[in-house]
């Protein structure tokens, strides 16, 4: 598989480390009164969907730069690559 | 018809017209007590053992596509029982002796050769791990031996021993381990089931539940509904698509793990043998191919086909651990897909909704489990409470914190 980095261009998928779902973006608050269900839930429970994924990639043999990837898990097929810094800032979080 | 020498010796001389089919190709009826989702090894095997170990009856195995077409006939092929941990090692080793008198049972050769697996060991640090896991597995009834580099060398003298970097210290071997056939396994299994009155109904794929007040009624299939007092979801691959028809989300990711083939060779390899540096194991068919593989390629797919990155890591460690077989060419390479847990572990255990049960989340362990699998499974549908080597293996573990984590990597699948 090729990843089209935003920054540096096509790269080899082997130059990266798979973490997975791109919710795990969105750690919950400890706080929270079902902190406890929130965190069992970001830490085990997945979507695991047949078509559409968006997961997280970190390129390790790179610029070490953590991207989402939107990818067809059934295909293989890559539509879009983000900076995961980017996606986190559009969804409003201060870092 | 049972299947015997005598028989064989009868058909040579009647022209073979007396063979008949293994199983019925059945049609579903409109309800069952039991269906059971997925005709694979498990599938198959939990429906025989309804109907040999716990007498039930009106039983239905559904199967998308053909029996055998799936994992069962993905793997490669290795039986064993060398795990550490007190949840896993019971289950397995239960599972190898059912194998010890498997071909018996089903009346039906699947192949079972108990070769020996041998785990090498290249550092003081992994002779320590192994010193522990052979301990756990005795301790649990199964076998194990430590031997040091002489011993390998007697077994498998063309071994880079001296390898600058992994030399091979000595290794783990359990000679009860070895390997069986495993398109056999599947077919062995519908045929006993069959013969027990279990409809297997191939091209069947299941399409949604139909759940009434907590309780699971039946299911849609692309064969129409299908009534079912239990149902129980076999499709380790598929299980989170499966699952989410009755609304529930897994503690898995589906990920592709490869295996490989090379052309025939004369006998060269004894048992079953796996690089301890990597994760590479490797044993050679009755037919000369040498059949291998590796680590999954790490990412989520349902696709049943990997990328060349893991190819090109399998055949390194492949190379570094035999390098006479850098002249043996590659025959065939292909994919199957893994519900890879969140421990490393399989759940096999009732779910929130009445009558609806589920077994998954093999990761690539899966073939070795077929018998005790289905044993257990068939087990917890018949009696409602789980078989004794299989108490752990419970889907709320990740919310209770009772994870069984053979491999201690944490709750990241594609390390498991």
């Amino acid at each position: 598989m090729i990843i089209n980095h935003p920054l540096l261009g096509p790269r080899d998928s082997s130059e990266f480390v798979y973490l997975g779902d791109a919710c795990l973006l969105n750690r919950p608050d400890w706080q929270a009164d079902d902190a406890l269900e929130q965190f069992i839930e970001y830490g085990h429970i997945r979507d695991n969907p047949a078509g559409l994924h968006r997961e997280l990639w970190y390129h390790e043999q790179g610029d070490r730069s953590w991207l989402v990837v939107t990818r067809n898990t059934v295909t293989h097929e890559i539509t879009s690559v983000e900076l995961a810094r980017d996606v986190a800032l559009a969804e409003g979080r201060s870092t | 018809m049972r299947y015997s020498g005598f028989r064989v010796i009868k058909e040579a001389l009647t022209g073979h017209r007396g063979w008949g089919p293994a199983w019925r190709d059945a049609d579903p009826k409109p309800e069952y007590d039991y269906v059971i989702i997925g005709g694979g090894g498990h599938g198959l095997a939990t429906a025989y053992y309804l109907a040999k170990e716990y007498k039930q009856s009106r039983i239905a195995v559904l199967e998308k596509g053909w029996i055998g077409g799936g994992n069962v006939g993905r793997n490669t092929t290795i039986v064993r029982s060398n795990y550490l941990l007190d949840g896993n090692e019971p289950f397995y080793e239960f599972s190898l002796k059912l194998w010890e008198t498997l071909e018996q049972d089903l009346n039906y050769n699947t192949m079972m050769s108990q070769r020996g697996i041998i785990n090498l060991m290249h550092s003081d640090a992994q002779r320590d791990a192994y010193i522990r896991r052979g301990n756990a597995m005795i301790l649990n009834g199964a076998d194990a031996q430590l031997l040091d580099q002489k011993q390998v060398l007697e077994k498998y003298p063309f071994l880079n021993v001296n390898n600058a970097r992994f030399p091979v210290m000595g290794g783990l071997l359990q000679a009860r381990a070895g390997t069986a056939r495993h398109d056999a396994v599947a077919w062995g299994y519908a045929r006993a089931a069959d013969q027990r009155g279990v409809d297997i109904i191939q091209n069947c794929e299941v399409t949604g539940f139909r759940i009434e007040g907590g309780k699971i009624r039946g299911v849609e299939t692309s064969r129409g509904y299908i009534g079912a007092k239990k149902v129980g979801s076999c499709v380790a691959g598929s299980s989170s698509k499966v699952m989410a028809y009755a609304g529930m989300r897994l503690p898995i990711e589906s990920h592709v793990l490869q295996a490989f083939v090379s052309e025939g060779l004369k006998p060269v390899l004894p048992g079953v043998i796996t690089f301890g540096a990597g994760h590479f194991y490797c044993s050679q068919s009755d037919k000369g191919g040498l059949v291998f593989g590796g680590n999954i390629d790490g990412y989520n797919t349902y696709a049943q086909r990997g990328n060349l990155p893991m190819v090109e890591d399998v055949m390194e460690e492949a190379i570094a651990m035999f390098p006479m077989l850098g002249r043996a060419r590659l025959l065939r390479s292909w994919g199957g897909i893994m519900d890879m847990s969140m421990d490393g572990t399989p759940i096999i255990d009732k779910t929130h909704i009445d009558g609806l049960y589920f077994n998954g989340g093999w990761c690539y362990g899966g073939f070795k489990a077929t018998p005790a699998s289905g044993f257990v499974y068939a087990h917890l549908l018949a009696t409602d409470t789980p078989h004794h080597t299989a108490t752990a293996f419970r889907l709320d573990r990740f919310h209770t914190g009772h994870m069984v984590d053979e491999k201690g990597m944490g709750n990241q699948p594609n390390l498991h």
